[in-house]
């Protein structure tokens, strides 16, 4: 069992919200999993810049003159401390090499996701534990993610906790099991994908990823994992400007969304949803076996 | 009337003064405010009590219900009246997965749309769905009936046993074992007595097709191997 939830702002008046709303629909969930919880908000992005969001066990030692450190090996940054957490704001065109020159400088450094807007947090404790160590009330954004982990498949671990993220601003956030990870794993890891886990959710997302830089849209990985990925999931994915929602043709994962002018939304359960306002008039629904879902910010413009 | 307001009272409180009605009390009527997709809201009832519940509730509402009456105006979560042995529970909304699961008696009625696994391993509940139903609805289902106003989904009545399925619209697709069966006047006189009993109007029993066992599957044999 897992509580994911998921929130896509269509009103933009609602963005300095998101993460109030987005922290009270994940505490509702606590009960579905307490082991590990974890957030993505996709927040305001900067032309030309790009942000990596770090994580370390150490973050004392790790962050300490990290923004000198890094100047010194060549990646101009400035680095936000969020607990154990930290955002590290370079040039987008330099995304690429910060890989590499943090496992020189910072080899105990963990990326928990990388991209024009997207952050993520994520740790072992309680939704609300979780939540304020990070400050996720006070975050704005478009559009966000979050999960809230009763781990069954892997190792309860910072880096086990969701979402996952494995390209620029995709993340990915899963309740349920997947039963071919492995044998999917090795062909990803063929195709020049890495891996930080064991985790089934982990290859799920490499998975999409992978898709999408085939040149298909989220809707279009979505619908392919249906026929790719082995077990029972309900998923919630993020993108950039996007938002996507499947679940398994068997379906045993429940998921109820709801829909109104302002947002669409994403709860395990209803209750998740009771605070969101507007409820009481939204078009809420339990999405399909086997159908994928998905919203886009820069599609519907 | 008692109105028990679940922002300020515990579930527990609610569910234990359902269950200690006394015999001959006259205050059976309850009424629940802002259930918020509450879990377990009205289990366990074992006397004829009604209750109305106002706004969506969460997983195993009207759970074992044994006599009570129990109306949600709101939606309900995962199994509702599951293995409900008597009474009536009415969803004026839709209905999530395995509603009416394993439910020996009674009546469940959903006036919106039933998910997956609608009435399965169903003995003896009638269930009527105004809308439609999800996959795997009324899988080994052993006795009671099952109707659809609207459309049925994957798999319906996968290895049933003796429940009756009436569906007025289409089934995407038949599970093992199960199959069109013909209408005779007692199954149009029961359908009738259904659609009265969970108030449905303007519909007549012989738009319906019923669907019931072949009675291939209820012992192994290792002819119908492919089948399981």
């Amino acid at each position: 069992m897992c509580g994911i939830v998921g929130l896509f702002l269509k009103d933009s008046r609602l963005e300095p919200q998101l993460g109030q709303l987005l922290s009270d629909m994940l505490i509702t969930m606590t009960d579905r999993g307490p082991d590990s919880a974890g957030i993505a908000i996709y927040g305001p992005a900067t032309e030309g810049k790009a942000k990596v969001t770090i994580q370390s066990a150490k973050p004392d030692i790790d962050f300490a003159d990290l923004e000198r450190d890094l100047a010194e090996a060549g990646l101009p940054a400035r680095v936000a401390l969020k607990s154990t957490h930290a955002v590290i704001a370079i040039a987008a065109a330099r995304l690429a090499d910060v890989r590499s020159i943090l496992a020189a400088i910072r080899p105990d450094v963990r990326i928990m996701g990388s991209g024009d807007s997207v952050e993520i947090y994520k740790e072992v404790g309680l939704p609300k534990d979780v939540v304020a160590r990070f400050a996720v009330r006070s975050m704005s954004g478009s559009h966000g993610i979050g999960h809230t982990r009763m781990a069954t498949e892997s190792a309860v671990t910072t880096l086990g906790a969701h979402p996952f993220s494995t390209g620029s601003d995709q993340c990915l956030v899963h309740n349920g099991s997947l039963s071919n990870h492995n044998n999917l794993r090795r062909e990803l890891i063929r195709e020049g994908m890495t891996f930080e886990t064991q985790n089934d959710s982990e290859v799920a997302a490499a998975y999409l990823t992978a898709e999408m830089a085939k040149g298909k849209d989220l809707g279009q990985a979505l619908t392919s994992a249906l026929d790719d990925l082995d077990g029972f999931f309900t998923f919630v994915v993020g993108t950039k400007s996007g938002f996507g929602v499947v679940r398994d043709p068997i379906a045993c994962k429940p998921a109820v969304m709801a829909e109104t002018d302002r947002y669409v939304a994403f709860g395990s359960e209803y209750r998740a949803l009771v605070n969101l306002p507007g409820i009481e008039s939204a078009r809420v629904w339990e999405p399909e076996p086997a159908t994928v879902y998905f919203w886009d910010h820069q599609k519907a413009a | 009337m008692p109105v028990i307001d679940l922002a300020t009272t515990p579930l527990r409180e609610l569910n234990k003064a359902l269950h200690n009605i006394q015999r001959g009390s006259n205050d059976l009527t309850y009424e629940v405010a802002n259930p918020r997709g509450s879990h377990a809201v009205a289990v366990g009832i074992d006397g004829p009590v009604s209750v109305d519940v106002n706004g969506s509730v969460g997983y195993y509402c009207a759970g074992m219900n044994d006599g009570g009456t129990i109306t949600v105006h709101g939606s309900a979560g995962p199994g509702v009246a599951q293995n409900m042995m008597s009474g009536t529970v009415v969803i004026e909304g839709d209905a999530s997965q395995y509603a009416g699961a394993t439910g020996r008696g009674g009546l469940l009625v959903i006036k919106g749309n039933a998910a997956s696994r609608c009435g399965i391993s169903m003995k003896g509940i009638d269930i009527v769905v105004h809308g439609n139903i999800g996959h795997m609805s009324a899988f080994m289902g052993q006795s009671g009936h099952l109707v659809v106003l609207g459309d049925a989904g994957d798999a319906l009545g996968d290895s049933l046993y003796e429940a009756k399925l009436f569906v007025r619209g289409t089934v995407k697709s038949l599970g093992a074992d199960c199959i069109e069966k013909e209408m005779r006047p007692e199954h149009l006189q029961k359908l009738a007595e259904l659609l009265e009993k969970a108030g449905v109007k303007d519909v007549r029993p012989e738009e319906f097709t019923r669907y019931g066992s072949a009675r291939k599957l209820y012992n192994f044999n290792i002819d119908n191997a492919d089948a399981y």
